[in-house]
């Protein structure tokens, strides 16, 4: 008998179709992912799951779990089954925990409320099911708040609380998107265990295709809130005979099409780095002794050539974005000097760096954040032209912003928009047109495409590879997704703890990875060619 | 926990000794002198001058200030010109009024606020939370003294319930000292626990779209339990912070209810002073509310940590 079965549901919110007529079954110790981009409604179909829908949203069709159907059910018997019979892990462990109570109080207050238990009896077991998610009392007691813990022991104890009276089902939705590849993967192991030891039947919510192969047996493709295909997922994805499966499919491999390779060692460097190092104040253990200075970045030398595309990749927390920002001036290093164009930008006061910020401009990650949401586009798309030596006058600036939106795909229309009225891809092609408008000779990009879905992550890609073929612009983009080191970069650096560990040809590093830090790296990256394989391996 | 309260400790016991220098030379630069008044226009230059000298006033300024500063310390704040009593008798008296009507109105402000506030948030934009809101709104809106008048109309001429006004002192016994204080204290509550009601109201609604709130209900925890335990201590601090602000209106700003109500308050004897000239007892009060202020600013940074754990970090 099936655990859940979603039978021709659909919602709506306000007047807004979400979903329309999904289907979805799991079983006991099974694990179904459901795959789609952003707005498809698979978030939506986990809320409803748990029926903690936004007030407007109805819901029509049946969901039946373990025998109840949740959409008639009262609000008491839903408390009764959330944290106890159903599970949920978010995406977000950096904001998932009430950062007031101890992570203790936190896993148990729902074994307490559920069991009836004492809290005695209820933090025993909270400290037990946190020793099972890797959590172990010697360094992570139970009167540990959730600031002093990271982003991966974070979503740790988010599994715990979810986890901690063995579930029937666990909805999980992009649990690890967050994460960087090797905690991605330390996650990933852990659920899969615990489907394993309790027999629990698991939903896997993820935009990556690669992560979802790895992990279900069954998978749903979810579309605009309808299902697009649904099916083992070893034979979905082998025969991609469904377009929308196809598409997605290639999309998540796409590598960009750069039919001039970049020629190391053809000009002198457009950018070097000379043991560059970063220091950040420690805390203060006592008042009697100094405080131990944090080494962010620790003695980096690196060049990069003129239209040379270089990936520095490294887990969270290693120092690359750190990096990143002595490398745009926007921090001071603590040691060492770094030269753009020949010239030592280190130390410079501002006014002598404007050559160097017209010259290099930037590509954050999140196309939401970066923009005001109060200026229009021909205002915020122009904000580096203050940077030229001599000010152009307004309809001279038009005109170079129309010719920025059109290198980037976009109209001259959209000039007069407000950032609000475009989609996260749009908005990520405005930032790009920012950072080109000065005609720079290098674009640092800090992970660009990683908050994209896979479609718009690839027409993102490909414009930064059209850029580089036209303008010849250098870039080095930060990341911790492989994917986009192998599509975008010439060469690779692995950086770890603050150094440099590796570097090389982008093919050379990711596929011989020689240094432990890079290794560990390229093995929990996941692959979809590879998770494939390996699932048609395992299943003859 | 312990770097984090000495630093906002000596921030404290600096800001009082720098407000005690301008309040002494705010004092040093008013034209009058306290000699001559004390004495009277027909007073001599010789009289003058010797009570000048009596008075230490004579000094130089640096001297002046330490023995000011010195005496504060001891509480001894002088005596006042015009009541030729010490300072401090006349500010115990009226501190026995204020401080527990002040006392007594930030109590009721806040369990009439957090209810209202919390009852709002979980029904945003429902027919109850624009109801409270829209007594709120009037609650800001109306000038206490009206109420204070509404509230002597009903319960002290019409239900005969409580006196109309005055203070019987403590000694009268502490119930019938209370009652005396009840309306005072209701009509100075109600306008701070509207402005405190949308404050709390929009710190949970905000708290309440965290992802943490998602979390909690994913464990099962009903609505209510959520809001209570999870999203209100989250919400205190700008609650807090809202409430010191009050508390240090209510212990000086009262003199409006005080006059309404005939109750010998800190606020009318800082008037009066006021009108009288009476420097050396401004001077008094104006230092112990700015006291009172840095005590009150003190003690909300102490429950800011008390409430998150992510300051008691901090230095």
């Amino acid at each position: 008998m099936n655990l859940l079965e979603i039978d021709n549901l659909s919602l709506t919110i306000g007047d807004t179709p979400i979903l329309k007529g999904v289907e979805l079954t799991i079983a006991p110790g099974e694990v179904v992912g459901l795959v789609g981009e952003s707005g498809s409604g698979k978030s939506m179909t986990a809320l409803t799951i748990m029926r903690l829908l936004p007030h407007l949203a109805r819901a029509e069709g049946r969901v039946a779990f373990d025998g109840i159907d949740i959409l008639a059910a009262t609000e008491d018997q839903m408390c009764a089954l959330r944290g106890d019979d159903i599970g949920m892990v978010f995406q977000e462990p950096m904001t998932a925990l009430n950062p007031v109570k101890t992570i203790g109080e936190q896993v148990a207050e729902g074994i307490r409320w559920h069991t009836r238990a004492g809290r005695a009896e209820a933090e025993e077991r909270a400290r037990k099911i946190l020793d099972r998610v890797g959590l172990p009392e010697a360094k992570f007691p139970l009167s540990r708040y959730p600031h002093e813990l990271s982003g991966g022991q974070r979503q740790r104890v988010v599994i715990a609380i979810a986890c901690a009276l063995k579930p029937k089902l666990l909805i999980a939705d992009e649990p690890t998107t967050a994460l960087d590849v090797v905690l991605q993967a330390q996650i990933l192991d852990l659920l899969r265990d615990l489907v394993g030891e309790n027999r629990m039947g698991l939903l896997l919510i993820s935009h990556d295709l690669a992560v979802v192969t790895e992990m279900a047996d069954r998978l749903t493709i979810l579309r605009h809130g309808e299902v697009m295909e649904a099916g083992d997922t070893a034979r979905t994805l082998s025969q991609q005979s469904h377009p929308y499966t196809r598409e997605l499919a290639l999309a998540s491999m796409h590598v960009p099409a750069r039919p001039k390779p970049h020629l190391a060692g053809s000009a002198k460097p457009l950018l070097e780095v000379e043991g560059v190092g970063r220091d950040y104040p420690g805390r203060r253990m006592s008042l009697f002794r100094p405080a131990q200075p944090i080494r962010a970045v620790d003695d980096v030398s690196l060049t990069i050539e003129p239209a040379q595309s270089v990936a520095l990749v490294g887990r969270s927390g290693c120092g690359k974005s750190t990096l990143a920002r002595m490398i745009l001036a926007l921090d001071k290093p603590t040691a060492g000097t770094i030269r753009f164009r020949g010239e030592t930008i280190t130390g410079k006061p501002e006014p002598a760096l404007r050559p160097a910020r017209r010259d290099m401009q930037v590509v954050f990650q999140d196309p939401y954040g970066s923009f005001d949401p109060r200026h229009k586009v021909e205002k915020l798309v122009a904000e580096p032209l203050h940077l030229l030596e001599k000010q152009p006058a307004t309809a001279e600036r038009r005109e170079m912003v129309a010719h920025a939106l059109d290198e980037v795909g976009l109209g001259p229309r959209d000039m007069d928009k407000y950032p609000h009225e475009f989609s996260g891809g749009q908005r990520q092609r405005l930032s790009i047109a920012r950072a080109i408008i000065t005609r720079p000779k290098l674009v640092v990009a800090d992970e660009p495409v990683s908050a994209l879905d896979v479609s718009i992550r690839a027409q993102i890609l490909d414009l930064f590879a059209e850029l580089n073929q036209k303008l010849g612009i250098a870039y080095l983009f930060i990341t911790h997704d492989l994917t986009v080191a192998r599509a975008m970069a010439d060469e690779v650096l692995v950086m770890h703890e603050g150094r440099i560990v590796e570097r090389g040809r982008t093919g050379d590093v990711l596929d011989h990875p020689r240094s432990e830090p890079a290794r560990a790296l390229v093995a929990a990256a996941p692959d979809l060619h590879r998770a494939i394989a390996r699932r048609l391996q395992e299943q003859g | 926990m312990t770097a984090y309260l000495l630093k906002r400790l000596i921030i404290a016991a600096l800001t009082l000794v720098l407000a005690s220098m301008v309040v002494f030379a705010v004092m040093e630069v008013l034209p009058g002198d306290p000699a001559r008044l004390m004495l009277g226009l027909n007073a001599s230059a010789d009289q003058v001058e010797l009570l000048r000298n009596q008075m230490g006033l004579n000094a130089p300024v640096a001297l002046r200030y330490l023995h000011w500063a010195g005496g504060l310390v001891s509480l001894d704040f002088g005596r006042s010109y015009t009541y030729s009593v010490p300072v401090i008798d006349l500010v115990r008296e009226r501190i026995a009024v204020s401080l527990p009507l002040a006392l007594i109105a930030l109590a009721l402000s806040t369990v009439i606020a957090i209810p209202v506030g919390v009852f709002s948030a979980s029904r945003q934009g429902q027919a109850g939370d624009t109801l409270a809101m829209g007594a709120a709104q009037l609650g800001v809106a109306v000038p206490n003294f009206w109420f204070a008048l509404m509230l002597i109309y009903l319960f002290a001429v019409w239900l005969r319930l409580v006196p109309a006004g005055g203070f019987p002192g403590w000694n009268a016994g502490v119930w019938t000292a209370l009652k005396s204080l009840l309306l005072p204290a209701i009509a100075l509550a109600l306008p701070q626990a509207a402005i405190l009601a949308r404050v709390a109201r929009s710190a949970l609604i905000e708290v309440l779209n965290e992802d943490y709130i998602r979390t909690a209900r994913a464990k099962g925890l009903p609505y209510r339990a959520v809001l209570w335990r999870h999203a209100l201590r989250n919400a205190m601090i700008p609650v807090l912070t809202i409430l010191g602000l009050q508390f240090a209106f209510l212990l000086a700003g009262t003199i409006i209810i005080e006059n309404v109500f005939y109750l010998p308050g800190l606020g009318r004897l800082i008037f009066q002073a006021i009108t009288q000239r009476d420097l050396i007892v401004v001077e008094s009060i104006v230092m112990l509310l700015v006291a009172a202020v840095i005590l009150i600013n003190l003690i909300v940074d102490f429950s800011y940590a008390i409430v998150d754990p992510r300051l008691r970090g901090r230095r």
